[in-house]
């Protein structure tokens, strides 16, 4: 194909982030994420198959600061994931596709996935005893 | 002006060749994975800090087993649709792109059969 001198659309950095930009790339983002966590989510499973010591292992990996810090990051990431799709869903129904809507919907999910976030966490450690 | 092809009308593929069938799966992954996936963090949260014994015990609680396989095989086919298009879209040399979508199949795959026979392994297992 040629492209010769046609004029192209400006890249993506000359466009100030906004909301809606955001979110959507963040969508992306945290699914490329979870497909991450997917994998450690196998390990674990084969880890329990295997044995006792290899699930302890992977038990303590996950318990140290930066197995907490990724299942922190992969629990806000799911629930992103999980609110902002619920708001594609929507979307595909042809509902909330205004403007204002869309920005209003946006930072609920935004504030819904922090809230459930810090709502499972909190549990988790209510079941540790605050350890 | 319809510049489209009978066929190409009639078939009512697309350019992409295969109409809406990866939207339709992706949307119906998505549903299963609403219940499933909070039902997932629910549990994970409650298995904080758990031995193998106790997870062994959870997995043979009531609705655990199926929920779990349930979730994976939706996890998992959810994923392969999502990178699908992530692909498709920054990788643009045809031959790389191939090769990673093939990949990407078989990666998805591999990982819910290793991932329900680890499930099986840990429930009948000793």
């Amino acid at each position: 194909m040629n492209t010769g001198n046609r004029p192209l659309s400006p890249h993506l950095q000359v466009y100030k982030p906004q909301i809606t930009s955001v979110l959507s790339i963040l969508h992306r983002i945290t699914g490329i994420g979870l497909a991450a966590g997917a994998l450690v989510l196998v390990y674990w499973l084969n880890a329990a198959a295997y044995g006792p010591d290899a699930f302890e292992r992977a038990q303590d990996f996950l318990a140290s600061w930066l197995g907490r810090l990724l299942l922190l990051g992969w629990t806000w990431a799911l629930f992103y994931h999980l609110c902002n799709g619920i708001r594609h869903m929507f979307w595909d129904a042809g509902r909330g596709l205004e403007l204002p809507q869309v920005h209003i919907t946006g930072w609920i999910v935004v504030v819904a996935s922090l809230g459930f976030t810090l709502i499972s966490w909190f549990a988790g450690y209510g079941l540790l005893g605050g350890v | 002006m319809a510049l489209r092809s009978d066929l190409g009308r009639v078939r009512g593929l697309g350019s992409a060749k295969d109409g809406t069938s990866h939207w339709w799966a992706q949307r119906v992954t998505a549903v299963a994975l609403v219940p499933l996936s909070i039902w997932f963090v629910f549990s994970v949260v409650n298995l904080v800090g758990v031995d193998k014994d106790g997870f062994k015990v959870w997995l043979n609680g009531p609705g655990s087993f199926v929920l779990m396989a349930l979730f994976l095989i939706a996890l998992f086919y959810h994923m392969q649709l999502g990178l699908q298009v992530v692909i498709e879209d920054y990788v643009h040399n045809e031959r790389n792109k191939v090769i990673s979508l093939v990949l990407n199949k078989l990666l998805a795959v591999f990982l819910v059969v290793s991932s329900i026979t680890a499930l099986m392994r840990i429930a009948f297992g000793g």
